[in-house]
């Protein structure tokens, strides 16, 4: 079977109908095992406890019908397009115009998530949605610093979110503190954490990082659930109280801002409000980020990526380096996670998980490792595909994961293939991606 | 001193379990370079197969355990060798020489593909199965009436953890796909030069890997009575853990590491606390690679200037 | 202390250099002059890079001491820095055998980060860069104009925009020798800097590491190509299963008997070319 299926990518596009036909049935076939016992046969517990089983025959044989008629229809569509398949799907001449776009795409983007406020303001879902993203652009940004810039993989960011948001959580129902009081500070402390986690992985490379990293989001998650006196266990924290604009509150009462502004009060003043402080607060990150690159700690940093030992060679400090990426990628985290912690006012160790980690991840890997309006839009399209397919319920997860998988096969390289200097000479020339090293971090 | 070596034996055994996933996530490292993030749920898969087929086998009215758990282990290595075959195909081939995190994120697509697959296909309720192998023996009849067990069931896991490990120990270091394994791992061009079929090589390392995490699987269904669709998270951060904790890319670091882990856990829970034994685990292989960067048993990487 | 006068650089004294059972480098001593091209020569497998990468700090010594004077006294223990600072502080640049240049980012970046300590300095550890003050643009202006300046030298000013990784084999080499002088080195270290270039390039390389001496910026380099050598060396050591067999001016080395028969021991081509450049 093996063979079979890696001479595919060699066959000319004259390989006939039984050529077709093996491969569907050998897929058809592969099927029917893989799905039998799964898909055939449905188990589950009876009501005191013991196993029962029922059959699916009928599933069964739709899927494989299925898998045996989508093997045809994708080998006639390799066959159609060519040999090196998805690659082509975009030509070369549409790319140059997509990064031609790209130029003009990002302001417009920015016009119209000003505007969106003002065109949906009766679609409260919309806004919502909108600030959902916001939230997401805002930790891609932040974790595309530590694995855009400066090529370290962290499979742990979340543990920043969560730190920033219990920061924010805990001081404001413990001590009152505002929210304009706590940020930096949820911030700060995320850095710090940052900061511990950046030593320990300084000597890590590669994949023994990413477990480091993967491991430093579990324990934070499970110190959390376990230390029920200070955060509430798994129930969490909740009556978290909601931002104010500058100690105005945003609600009904007498001060606040609807009456003092002698309009009428509608709820949708606070969600109109959460979504321009999110946005500020991604854009803050996005212009701290460009600052950064230019100066010589974004270079070091991006220097780092593409080569640690000519980096040393150089006289530059590799540990401090790495460790101001963590602390500042994990900032942003803790910026967001005070802002999630404020929009919900309720929060919980459960929206902390592995998943969040690898959905920011797969949003920088997605945008282009580096680019910024690349992140911007793989946080809109995850984001907004996921909310889509909202009414697949169960299935929404299973959609997900394929799409990742095969966004990945498509476009390895995220939807932003290159790299913008950081200063230039004469003219400003985009970096093919092809170049760009990816850091063993 | 009983209670230590009842939890001794009770930490050996988990291990074995962490270990059988281990080699999986080890070889794969070691011979594409990737962490397969999706191996934790072809461990789950594992256990869904064994369930099913331990259930199918009883309603078709057979009564021998022995024969019966032979079969199971049988079905469940071949079927989900064929899903590790199929998720490598499909999920990590296409993207073999790409770059180095598209692999990885594709793997992490995957795992969201399988655990949901199973939460579909046999709904989201933890599935118990009666306990199959009972009885046991009483070690050592301690004074403060504390007796030191060893069950059937632990005899049998550690026993199929050494004779399977055994059998695949010689498969990679004394046959012709072994050689090639290694080859593989030392260069991959190189090998190919040479008449090594390179994408059948990589598709028998993930095969021989999903068979073990299937072994496992079906180990875990028989010693805890239950499985869930979601139990393959979990398990399978563990064993990559274990996986590192050894060196990875080293089949004893994985065994080593896998067992390291079983013991780190029980020994955390029964003497502190076992809210914190995960928390445990984690630190201490935080600590290790502190200290060693390369795990336990690893090669260490020597910077060519 | 002694033994360094101010006109030495770069003093190596019982050097010894231990990987696992194997001696890779034994009780080696030389010394390299302030404002002289020192050139360490031997056949393939004697040591030198290891020598090399004591004295740029990628390896710890097992034994011995590397001491580097500034010229204004100042003077450093190499085998006690860590890695960065013999770059920072004791002002020891250096290329590598296989080019390690930053290939995703532009020639004149790669330059740019050549002065990272500079300007993280004027930065204000980035706090002040942040919010732009005026001095720091000030100082990156000048940090542009130091890299235009070495673009020109080593003719590369053309390509300051373009990816490092798109430069051909030779114009790399020729970057990452710019992207060394950059930080401002008292001793320039350079691993092969010849290799894999044709005989025009050899000897634009020559023209260019006597400039560099000429301003006073000394040279410690291993090279294989006899004739870039033997044109430019003020002084050679000659090694050879981790020892010094060798040492002097060109002319001494290429007469002494132990060095030619180290060469035809090891490589007959590499003999013949020490004895041909002789002639």
């Amino acid at each position: 079977m093996t063979a079979i299926s890696t001479e595919t990518s060699h066959i000319s596009r004259t390989s006939g109908i039984p050529f077709i036909l093996k491969k569907a049935f050998l897929s058809a076939c592969v099927a029917l095992v893989l799905f039998s016992l799964m898909i055939g046969i449905r188990t589950e517990a009876g009501p005191d406890g013991q196993l029962t089983f029922w059959t699916r025959f009928g599933d069964l044989a739709s899927i494989v019908g299925a898998v045996f008629g989508g093997s045809i229809l994708i080998e006639l569509l390799r066959q159609w397009i060519g040999p090196s398949g998805a690659e082509k799907l975009v030509p070369p001449a549409v790319q140059k115009g997509i990064s031609l776009a790209g130029s003009f795409l990002g302001p417009a983007l920015l016009v119209f998530t000003l505007l969106v406020p003002v065109i949906f303001y009766n679609q409260r879902y919309i806004l919502d949605l909108a600030i959902l993203v916001l939230t997401y652009v805002m930790l891609g940004w932040g974790l595309n610093v530590v694995v855009g810039l400066a090529g370290l993989l962290d499979l742990g960011y979340v543990a920043f979110y969560a730190v920033g948001a219990y920061s924010y959580a805990l001081l404001a129902t413990n001590f009152g503190w505002s929210f304009w009081v706590c940020l930096p500070l949820a911030g700060m402390l995320a850095a710090c954490w940052g900061v511990m986690l950046g030593f320990p992985v300084l000597r890590l490379r590669g994949d023994y990082l990413a477990i480091v990293t993967l491991a430093f989001g579990e324990i934070i998650r499970l110190v959390i659930i376990n230390w029920q006196d200070l955060t509430g266990g798994p129930n969490g924290v909740s009556g978290i109280p909601r931002p104010t604009l500058f100690g105005i509150p945003l609600d009904n009462s007498d001060d606040g801002l609807a009456a003092k502004l002698g309009i009428e009060y509608s709820p949708t003043h606070r969600i109109v409000f959460l979504f321009y402080l999110i946005l500020a607060l991604a854009l803050l990150t996005n212009w701290v980020t460009i600052r950064l690159r230019r100066l010589p700690i974004g270079r070091a940093w991006e220097a780092l990526r593409e080569d640690e030992v000519a980096c040393r060679a150089l006289g530059i400090n590799t540990t401090t380096t790495k460790l101001t990426a963590f602390a500042t990628g994990a900032m942003f985290g803790g910026f967001a996670g005070a802002f999630f912690a404020t929009r919900q006012g309720f929060i919980s160790p459960e929206s902390f998980t592995f998943q969040e980690s690898a959905l920011v991840l797969a949003i920088v890997v997605l945008g282009g490792m580096g680019s910024q309006l690349g992140v911007a839009l793989a946080a809109l399209t995850m984001i907004g595909g996921f909310e889509l397919f909202r009414g697949l319920e169960t299935y929404r997860m299973l959609v997900f994961g394929m799409a990742m998988v095969l966004i990945m096969i498509w476009r390895p390289r995220g939807i932003i293939g290159h790299r913008a200097p950081t200063v230039y000479l004469t003219k400003s020339q985009a970096i093919s991606s092809d170049l760009v090293k990816e850091g063993h971090g | 001193m009983d209670y230590f070596a009842q939890q001794l034996i009770n930490g050996l055994v988990l291990g074995s379990i962490y270990g059988l996933i281990a080699i999986g996530y080890t070889m794969v490292y070691g011979i594409v370079g990737m962490i397969n993030f999706a191996h934790g749920d072809i461990f789950m898969i594992g256990g869904f197969i064994a369930l099913i087929s331990f259930l199918l086998l009883v309603s078709f009215g057979l009564t021998a355990i022995p024969l019966i758990l032979l079969v199971v282990l049988v079905v469940a290595m071949l079927v989900t060798a064929l899903y590790g075959w199929t998720v490598e195909r499909i999920a990590y081939r296409p993207l073999r020489h790409s770059f180095r995190l598209a692999p990885m994120l594709s793997a992490i697509g995957m795992s969201f593909v399988l655990t949901n697959y199973s939460q579909v296909a046999q709904g989201a309720r933890v599935k118990p199965v009666p306990p199959i192998i009972t009885g046991g023996y009483t070690l050592h009849e301690g004074a403060e009436g504390f007796a030191v067990q060893l069950s059937n069931m632990q005899i049998m896991v550690v026993v199929v953890t050494i004779a399977l490990l055994t059998m695949f120990t010689w498969l990679v270091s004394r046959t012709r796909l072994g050689r090639d394994m290694r080859a593989c791992e030392q260069d991959q061009t190189m090998a190919a030069l040479l008449g090594v079929d390179v994408d059948r090589t990589i598709s028998m390392t993930f095969v021989i890997g999903a068979a073990l995490a299937a072994v496992a699987g079906m180990m875990y269904l028989l010693y805890y009575g239950q499985v869930d669709f979601f139990m393959g998270f979990v398990a399978g951060i563990k064993a990559f853990t274990a996986a590192v904790l050894g060196g990875i890319g080293s089949l004893p670091g994985a065994v080593l590491g896998g067992l390291a882990i079983g013991l780190i856990e029980t020994f955390w829970s029964a003497y502190f606390s076992v809210e914190y034994k995960d928390v445990a685990a984690f630190s201490i292989l935080i600590i290790v690679l502190i200290f060693m960067p390369t795990g336990l048993l690893g090669r260490p990487e020597v910077e060519k200037v | 202390m002694s033994a360094a006068t101010n006109s030495q650089i770069l003093g190596v004294d019982q050097l010894t250099m231990r990987f696992g059972g194997i001696l890779a480098v034994q009780e080696l001593s030389f010394a390299a002059e302030r404002g002289k091209i020192t050139a360490l020569i031997g056949p393939n497998g004697a040591g030198k890079t290891t020598v090399f990468n004591c004295i740029t700090g990628f390896y710890k010594p097992s034994g011995g001491s590397i001491r580097l004077t500034h010229e204004n006294g100042g003077h450093f223990a190499i085998e006690r820095l860590k890695d960065f600072r013999i770059a920072k502080q004791a002002k020891i640049a250096r290329t590598f055998q296989n080019i390690r240049l930053f290939p995703g980012m532009t020639t004149l970046e790669n330059l740019m980060v050549a002065q990272h300590n500079m300007l993280m300095r004027a930065s204000g550890f980035t706090f002040l860069g942040l919010i732009g003050v005026p001095s720091y643009r000030s100082a990156e202006q000048d940090a542009i104009d130091l890299a235009t300046h070495w673009l020109k030298r080593v003719g590369l000013l053309d390509r300051a925009d373009d990816a490092a990784g798109n430069l051909a084999y030779g114009d790399q080499r020729r970057l990452e020798i710019a992207r060394a002088m950059c930080t401002g080195p008292a001793l320039l270290c350079l691993d092969e800097p010849a290799a894999g270039l044709n005989a025009r390039e050899s000897a634009a390389l020559s023209e260019l590491l006597l400039s560099i001496r000429a301003e006073g910026t000394s040279i410690l380099l291993i090279e294989h190509d006899m004739s870039v050598v033997m044109e430019i060396s003020d002084h050679i050591v000659v090694m050879d299963h981790g020892v010094k067999i060798a040492e002097g001016s060109p002319r001494e080395v290429r007469d002494d008997p132990k060095v030619i028969a180290a060469y035809l021991g090891a490589d007959e081509e590499e003999a013949m070319a020490v004895m041909e450049s002789g002639s």
